[in-house]
Order: structure tokens, then C-alpha cells, then sequence
């Protein structure tokens, strides 16, 4: 249970005030680049703790229900720690079609969570993604950023070992 | 360097960078496009600086790693010029040999060439049939150019027709030739580029906005994320060329967050542009000023809707409104705004290059120029294609896609998107034009075409669609949020033989209330999938409801008999 973030409730460091601080003068605090912002602030911290949201909300002078309801729409965004790998499923169609639902079921079984949840040893959390424009290589699965082509439900054990 | 100031400037600068080049030197272009990369591209390319290290010819030959030369399938992708071989699936553990064969001794090596039927193996890209029957005006100096080096767009003719028109034309004139040359939207809607340029232009506002939307949301498409990875600045030039046209200072591009290739491209991009005073304060010196700024989005379906897009860039809730008033005269911050797509901006420097009329002789009568389609599903041959209007869907899959693998029956083909509809067999001789997608119950949409085989659930696919867009739906308007979760209920119940007699007609009737009720394109086009399932498949569906069967056999509940 290494590196076990406080399910409870996050307090932000003096460090990630500072990066968050960064961030927001990275887009000169304009509330226009609210989603990018909050995409970096996300990247810097696995997650968007409920501080780092009112930081950003004071740091850009905008309501901190506006921020909230943007960080709660888009998919992109979670506002609960995440695993320490991020396991990635396309979705889209020609991976559909080729048999992706397949290797989620797999996913599920293995990990024993379904997407948008996380491992109790938050060792991944499982995400579902509409495409990632790799169709050659599908049905794919993207574990941290890097992509596993052709899967099938067999594959599915050796990649995920591969990371701890 | 030093901002360029005139067109005259511009173009010698081109003269001294083409004669820098050697046409004879050897190049050996890689693909850097994500799909390639994803095969192992970057390692690749590692191998063979090293090997062009080892055999003393760093310098001697150049290497270039370009943007997606399309035929993804068999990637990675190396072509050696000047004299275009053409060698596919390329490891990293083949690159030592193709260095000391290919490059050092002048020989070919025949395994990695790409052989066609019967056997034979060709040499060239050009002879490649996935490409020959291609014609590929906005997406072939993708393998050109490195992204990442604006010298290399100049040297194919880079904003020239930036040049030509900051230089030479007013912006109603840029209007009218874009009009005349009867360019649609790419992103789906196909409406007239150069009609919205003149609606944003004449709209009353104290500013203008133009947006390139790269929000590409469509399952099974990437064709704008290739463009703008592979092409930034094309896009640019486009964009730049609009903002002239319609009296812009600011533009932005909306672009999806898991396309962190093309955001980065595009930044470079942008910063070169500025470097070489192509964008920013009174560009090549005509007085002009325009700035381009990156704007991520968050990974929502809804948001390549216009209102929904603009919405979320003034950094609320990608939520739609009601277009009573367009966004071309009340857009972003209610000013007048201009939204075109990525495919859309890299057609204008064609047009501006080459003219109107030459532009219009290519495709249709309602369609004109080509249009790029990301071939993917159940095809031999996956990869983008940029093909001319009025090519028939059967050429597309068979000519240039090869057709079914595994000796397996084709079913239908999707296009449109999840908006889009699936045409069967009989269908496949209908040309690739706006309308007449639309006739058969189907549409362009931004250029996804996925291939079915009969391994393929009809019903499966409906339900797949209904559910992607019941989790997109943004939830503003009752039809689209409870029309879709009703329909997807029934659609369940039919694939897992909880069917009921009357299901299909629930379906159309329901189907005609999203139609007519929802608030925006998502919801309005939501049930073409269903639609045109049970127009072209309707025994599918009652197999399922009669005799709780799935032909396909892919719903499980209905196969475990083994039926």
C-alpha cells in the first residue's frame, strides 16, 4: 500500500500551491484557458483535490461552482486520486468492431473495477477512451500514455504486469 | 531570424532554402504519425541515426521524420528519397540492415517491400495500390515535410498564397474565390466555407474570432489529427488567410487533449509563424495582425458543436445552446465568429494557389475537391485516404482498402460518425458527395468509414452508437437525455432477447421525436444509427425480437444454444 494518496481529503502542499500558482501565470490566470489549466493542474497532482479547485478559482477570479461544474463535466478530469498507472481502453468503433468489448470484460475481471475506478493498492485505475486514432493497431489499450496494439483478452495479463 | 516583411522577402527566402537543398542528396523519411509511433516509430528512428552514426554518414544523409503518410497498416513507415522506396513494417531490428544495404551499398531490400497481388513487389510509393488511386492535394506533403520545420513547409510552397493574398486581394476577394471554388465545412455539416466567411465578415461586432475545430470527437477518425500533427502549418495558413477575409485579430484552436502529438506540433508551429512574422503584428508587412492561441479541450463528444465548443472555451460547460442566431454573428463572447475545421483551413492555401476554377473541376457538382477518410474496421488495408468527390464507396473499400480480410463477408459500411448511418452492400456504388449520403440515409460527417464484416451485429452497432452518445449527451435538453436512455434500454433489451414485438416501431417513433425536439446536432442526428440499421437491417433486428436470435453471434445471451 505504497504511495497511498489520503482518500479523505487532500491538503495541498506549499509545493503544489506553488504549481499551481506556475500554472495559472503559465496562461497569464486567464479564465478563457480554464480547461487546459485545469488539464495541467491535474497532469502536476494525479488528480483535482478539492483545494487545488478553489486555488485555481481564486487564482482565475472565477466562482468556484463554475469551476467545479467544468471539472465535473468533462471525462477528462477526476476529482478523486488515481491509480499510479492509468489503464486506457479505446472504445471507438473500429476497435468496437474488432472486438474491444472482449478485452474491457477482461480488464474489469483482472483488476476487479470497473472504468472510472481504481485498484484498493491504487496500483491503476481503469478509464474508458472514445479513440485514439491508432485504428491500425486496435483493439488498443494505453497503459501511461504508452499503446498496446492488437490486444486480445489473452494479452491482457502480460501487459498489466509489466507495471507495478 | 529576422521577421519577414514582404512577399518579396518571403520569396527569397524560399529561393535560398530550396538552394540549400540537393535534390540528388539522399533522404530517408519516417513517419512520426501516432499510429506509427505506436508500432515502435521512435525507436526506429533512434536505430537509424545510430546506424547513420556508425557508418560516418551523419550529414551525408539527411533523416526526416514527417507527419502520417497515411497507410497506417503497415507501419512504420520508411521512404527513401529522391527515389521514393518505399519499405513498410520497418523494426527496429531491421533498420541495420536497411542502412547497410539500401543507403551504404544502393541495393534493395525485397522483404520490406510492398507486395501486391500475385506477388510481385513494387518499389515505389506511387505504385503502391493503396496509394495510386488516391489523389492527395491536402494530405501528401504530410511525408514531405517535417512538422516541426517550417523551412520545410517553404520548400513545397508554403505561404504563398499568404502571400499572394496579402499582397494582391482585398478580402472580399479572398471571399468570392473561396465561394467560387464551392468548398463545404469538412467537419460534417457541409456548409459553404465562403458564405460563412461573408456572413462572419458583414456581422455587426466590436471583434472577430476565427476557431479551427480539431476537437475531432468521431470513433474511428483521426484524419484532422493527422493533418494538424503532420501539417501545422497548412492549417495555419488557411487560418491566417480566413482572418484576413473576414477582418479577425484572433484566432484559436480548439484540439482534443488525447492528441498531445498535434498540440505540441501546433504550438511549434505557431511559435515559428511568429518568428518568421508570419502571424502576430503586421504580418509580411501588409498592416495585417492576427495571433493564434491553443485551447485544449477536455475529451467531451458534445464540444465539436459549435455553441458547445465556443461555450467551453469561454471556460464554462461545454453545454450547446439554441442557434437562432448563429455563431458566425454572435459566437465566442458573443462577437461574430468564424468555426471551421481542420480539413477546411488546409484546403483554403489550395484554393488561393491554384484558383477557383481549378478547384471546382475536381469532384461534383455539389461536392467539390477531395475529401480525407480514415479507412478503418474490418478493411485489409487501414490508413487515411484522401480521395476526390464522386469516388464511389465501393472503390474506396476494395481499390484502395483491398476489402474484407480473412476471407470474410462485408456487411455494411459506417460513415458520419456516430451521427452518421451504415450502408449496406447494395448501396456501395453510391459516390462519396454530401447529398447524396444523405439520401441513402447516412452522411459524410468528418470523414470516418468503418468497414463491417459479417462477423457484425447490426443491432450491437446501433446499441453501441445510442450508448456512446447517451454518455455524451450533455443533459441540457429532455429529448436527447431521456429519448437516448430509453432507446438504449430497448436496445438492450432486444440484444440480450428481452425484445418485444413493437420495439422497432417504438425505435422510429422515438427516433422522429429527437429529430424534431432536441436542442443541437447531437441530439437531432442521434438516431441515424438506429434509422439506417433498420431500414437496410431490419431482419437483423427481428431475428433478435422473433426469434431471439443474433445472425452475427455476437450478442452473447442470445448464442449461448449455440444458435
Amino acid at each position: 500500500m505504497r504511495n497511498m494518496p489520503n482518500s479523505k481529503k487532500k491538503q495541498l502542499k506549499a509545493a503544489d500551491k506553488k504549481k499551481i500558482a506556475a500554472t495559472l501565470d503559465r496562461y497569464q490566470r486567464d479564465g478563457v484557458m480554464l480547461v487546459s489549466i485545469l488539464q495541467d493542474v491535474q497532469a502536476e497532482l494525479n488528480y483535482l483535490p478539492e483545494d487545488a479547485l478553489k486555488e485555481v478559482s481564486q487564482g482565475l477570479e472565477l466562482p468556484l461552482t463554475q469551476v467545479y461544474s467544468v471539472a465535473t463535466f468533462f471525462k477528462a478530469f477526476s476529482l478523486k486520486p488515481r491509480g499510479r498507472h492509468l489503464v486506457n481502453i479505446c472504445m471507438g468503433t473500429a476497435c468496437h468492431v474488432r472486438g474491444s468489448v472482449g478485452i474491457l470484460e477482461k480488464l474489469e475481471q483482472e483488476l476487479g473495477i470497473l472504468p472510472g475506478e481504481t485498484t484498493r493498492d491504487y496500483r491503476f485505475t481503469l478509464e474508458t477512451v472514445n479513440c485514439v486514432g491508432a485504428c491500425a493497431l486496435g483493439p488498443i489499450v494505453m497503459v501511461d500514455g504508452k499503446y498496446h496494439g492488437q490486444m486480445t483478452a489473452d494479452k491482457v495479463d502480460a501487459v498489466l504486469k509489466g507495471y507495478e | 531570424m529576422s521577421k519577414i516583411k514582404s512577399l518579396a522577402e518571403l520569396e527569397s527566402l524560399r529561393e535560398s532554402i530550396t538552394k540549400q537543398r540537393d535534390p540528388e542528396k539522399t533522404v530517408i523519411t519516417i513517419c512520426g504519425g501516432t499510429g506509427c509511433r505506436a508500432y515502435g516509430g521512435d525507436e526506429v528512428i533512434a536505430a537509424f541515426e545510430e546506424e547513420l552514426k556508425r557508418h560516418g554518414l551523419t550529414g551525408k544523409v539527411d533523416l526526416r521524420i514527417t507527419g502520417c503518410h497515411g497507410f497506417c497498416e503497415r507501419g512504420p513507415l520508411v521512404v527513401i528519397k529522391p527515389e521514393n522506396i518505399f519499405y513498410q513494417r520497418v523494426r527496429v531490428q531491421h533498420v541495420p540492415e536497411l542502412v547497410e544495404k539500401t543507403i551504404v551499398n544502393g541495393k534493395l531490400v525485397e522483404r520490406f517491400l510492398f507486395s501486391i497481388i500475385g506477388g510481385d513487389r513494387v518499389v515505389h510509393e506511387e505504385e503502391v495500390p493503396f496509394y495510386a488511386r488516391q489523389k492527395r492535394l491536402v494530405f501528401g506533403n504530410n511525408g514531405l515535410i517535417d512538422p516541426t520545420n517550417i523551412e520545410d513547409y517553404l520548400a513545397v510552397g508554403g505561404y504563398a498564397a499568404l502571400g499572394k493574398c496579402l499582397s494582391g486581394m482585398s478580402p472580399e476577394e479572398v471571399i468570392d474565390e473561396v465561394k467560387a471554388s464551392g468548398l463545404r465545412g469538412r467537419g460534417g455539416g457541409g456548409f459553404p466555407t465562403g458564405r460563412k466567411w461573408e456572413t462572419t465578415r458583414k456581422a455587426e461586432g466590436d471583434a472577430r474570432y476565427v476557431i479551427c475545430n480539431a476537437d475531432e470527437g468521431d470513433p474511428g477518425a483521426y484524419m484532422d489529427r493527422s493533418l494538424l500533427e503532420g501539417n501545422p502549418h497548412s492549417v495555419l495558413e488557411g487560418m491566417i488567410i480566413g482572418a484576413y477575409a473576414i477582418g479577425s485579430h484572433q484566432g484559436y484552436i480548439y484540439v482534443r487533449h488525447e492528441y498531445p502529438l498535434a498540440v505540441r506540433n501546433a504550438q511549434i508551429a505557431i511559435q515559428q509563424a511568429e518568428e518568421h512574422g508570419l502571424l502576430g503584428q503586421n504580418i509580411l508587412g501588409s498592416g495585417f495582425d492576427f495571433t493564434v492561441r491553443i485551447n485544449r479541450g477536455g475529451g467531451a463528444f458534445i464540444c465539436g458543436e459549435s455553441t458547445a465548443l465556443m461555450a467551453s472555451m469561454e471556460g464554462k460547460v461545454g453545454e450547446p445552446r439554441a442557434k437562432y442566431v448563429h455563431t458566425s454573428e454572435k459566437g465566442l463572447w458573443d462577437q461574430p465568429t468564424n468555426l471551421n475545421n481542420v480539413e477546411t483551413w488546409a484546403n483554403i492555401p489550395l484554393i488561393i494557389n491554384n484558383g477557383a476554377e481549378w478547384y471546382s473541376s475536381i469532384g461534383t457538382e455539389g461536392s467539390k475537391g477531395t475529401k480525407i477518410f480514415s479507412l478503418v474496421g474490418q478493411i485489409r488495408n487501414t490508413g487515411l485516404v484522401e480521395v476526390p468527390m464522386g469516388i464511389t464507396l465501393r472503390e474506396i473499400i476494395y481499390d484502395i482498402g483491398n476489402g474484407i480480410p480473412r476471407g470474410k463477408k462485408f456487411k455494411a459500411v459506417q460513415t458520419g460518425g456516430p451521427s452518421g448511418g451504415c450502408i449496406p452492400e447494395s448501396l456501395l456504388d453510391t459516390p462519396v458527395d454530401f447529398d447524396e449520403l444523405t439520401k441513402i440515409g447516412s452522411m459524410m460527417g468528418s470523414g470516418g468509414m468503418i468497414v463491417m464484416d459479417e462477423t457484425t451485429c447490426m443491432v450491437d452497432i446501433a446499441k453501441y452508437f445510442i450508448n456512446f452518445l447517451e454518455g455524451e449527451s450533455c443533459g441540457k435538453c429532455v429529448p436527447c437525455r431521456e429519448g437516448l436512455k430509453r432507446m438504449s434500454q430497448i436496445l438492450g433489451n432486444i440484444t440480450s432477447g428481452k425484445g418485444q414485438e413493437g420495439d422497432i416501431e417504438l425505435l422510429e417513433e422515438m427516433s422522429q421525436f429527437l429529430i424534431d425536439g432536441s436542442l443541437c446536432g447531437l441530439g437531432n442526428t442521434a438516431p441515424n444509427p438506429v434509422l439506417s440499421t433498420i431500414r437496410h437491417f431490419r431482419h437483423e433486428y427481428e431475428a433478435h425480437i422473433k426469434d431471439k436470435k443474433c445472425p452475427a453471434g455476437v450478442c452473447k445471451e442470445l448464442t449461448k444454444d449455440g444458435s
